[in-house]
């Protein structure tokens, strides 16, 4: 029943796209309702008073917030099909460690690239956001997913900033290809699922976005 | 097969205290290794490559590290005394707040404790406000996890020790009347044997925060 899932949405929120794609994995119908995030919504602000963020989900009118969190919260009431994460406790726990190293490097590191001038402080996010990808590609071997042989939680943690690789490389004169190969190949592995090539943004459009950013700023 | 636990903190660290009290509370047997930062084992390096930081527990060899991974994982492998509720909603609500403890009030908290001036005030305006939302999550429970202590208690425990400590050493004042849940809370979570025992020693903690403070804000 559509009605009983409400998504407070984003189209280009990271974070978000791991919901959609969480969704989508486990066959869940549900509304999504795009946030203006300039003007946020009566609801969003009665859902999530804490950090007035998207994503949050409404499951028969409870608010669920944080991705990471909403994320284990599906996997833990639909948990007939499709599991997110492993059933042994420390592999679990090994899938939570990397969620939450991405959490803590990707998009902290890679904003940076937009949301301050070019300089120091710029170039040694830069270094961070490198040596992140690098730290993950490692994680990632010669595994299909970083999960192993499955698509799991700590993919979808990682593959909406999939689409910002394009970003990363033309604000920060990278190359994602050399630098990280395995990684650029288990993201055009994931985007052949529809969960994920439904859910996640354009990478020219994150792209522009960026550049917008940058232009407000004035840098 | 003999279980083998260890874990490898410092004697100061809130965080490696958190897993003392979860491993205590569910009655695990574990040899406990404190570190000099300073000097990091080899041991240490090893089984946390990615951070080199503590605490780490070691199960059967196996390392985890990060202590909301490792709470979460002692949860799910000794079952007595569970630390999360069973319900779906319940958990999502007990990790929210435990991720908002990290995240966002500890940060405020330290900002406040290190630096000076404009980003001073600015760090003790974000601690009130971060303050105040813990306080209505509280209101009108004996503790987190409601008559029992949870993941939540267990992850702001350091409200109760370390908090009063930074008060003690810089003069500022947050954890006070303004918030009565949370004082009656620090109250209640300092009885429990597993909390009262395990406080690090005070004066030794005030000696290291004195010292630290100091750093931060040198006499001109």
């Amino acid at each position: 029943m559509a009605s009983e899932l409400l998504l407070l949405d984003f189209n280009f929120s990271p974070f978000a796209a791991r919901v959609r794609i969480a969704l989508e994995e486990k066959g869940l119908e549900y509304e999504s309702r795009e946030e203006d995030l300039d003007n946020k919504s009566p609801l969003l602000l009665e859902m999530n008073p804490v950090y007035k963020q998207v994503p949050v989900l409404i499951h028969k009118g409870k608010p669920i917030s944080e991705s990471s969190i909403i994320v284990q919260y599906i996997d833990e009431v639909w948990n007939h099909k499709s599991p997110l994460l492993p059933s042994d406790p420390y592999e679990r726990a090994h899938a939570r460690f990397w969620v939450d190293y991405i959490d803590k490097k990707i998009y902290p590191c890679g904003n940076k690239l937009w949301n301050l001038p070019k300089g120091e402080a710029q170039e040694a996010a830069k270094e961070e956001l490198m040596e992140s990808f690098k730290t993950l590609e490692a994680e990632l071997g010669d595994k299909p997913y970083l999960g192993g042989n499955t698509f799991n939680f700590v993919d979808i943690t990682l593959i909406p900033f999939y689409s910002y690789f394009h970003t990363f490389e033309k604000l920060g004169n990278l190359n994602m290809v050399k630098e990280c190969p395995k990684l650029v190949e288990w993201g055009q592995r994931c985007m052949h699922k529809e969960s994920v090539s439904k859910s996640v943004s354009d990478p020219i459009a994150v792209y522009e976005a960026a550049l917008e950013i940058i232009r407000d700023l004035g840098f | 097969m003999a279980e083998q636990v260890k874990l490898f903190k410092t004697w100061s660290t809130p965080f490696g205290l958190r897993i003392t009290w979860a491993l205590q509370l569910k009655g695990i047997s574990y040899e406990a290794i404190d570190e000099d930062l300073s000097n990091k084992s080899a041991l240490l390096l090893q089984y946390n490559p990615v951070y080199k930081k503590v605490p780490v527990l070691v199960h059967n060899g196996k390392p985890i590290s990060e202590s909301l991974v490792i709470l979460e994982y002692i949860d799910e492998t000794w079952k007595q005394n569970p630390i999360l509720p069973e319900d779906p909603l319940e958990r999502a609500n007990a990790r929210f707040w435990a991720k908002f403890s990290d995240e966002k009030l500890i940060l405020s908290v330290w900002s406040a404790f290190t630096k000076e001036g404009k980003e001073r005030e600015e760090a003790m305006d974000a601690s009130l406000k971060n303050l105040k939302f813990v306080e209505e999550e509280l209101k009108g429970k004996k503790f987190f996890g409601g008559e029992k202590i949870g993941l939540a208690d267990i992850v702001f425990g350091w409200l109760g020790n370390l908090l009063p400590i930074f008060e003690e050493v810089s003069g500022l004042k947050l954890l006070d009347d303004r918030f009565p849940s949370l004082l009656a809370w620090t109250k209640e979570l300092s009885e429990l044997p597993v909390v009262k025992y395990n406080w690090p020693p005070h004066d030794k903690m005030i000696i290291k925060y004195q010292a630290l403070y100091e750093k931060f804000h040198p006499v001109k």
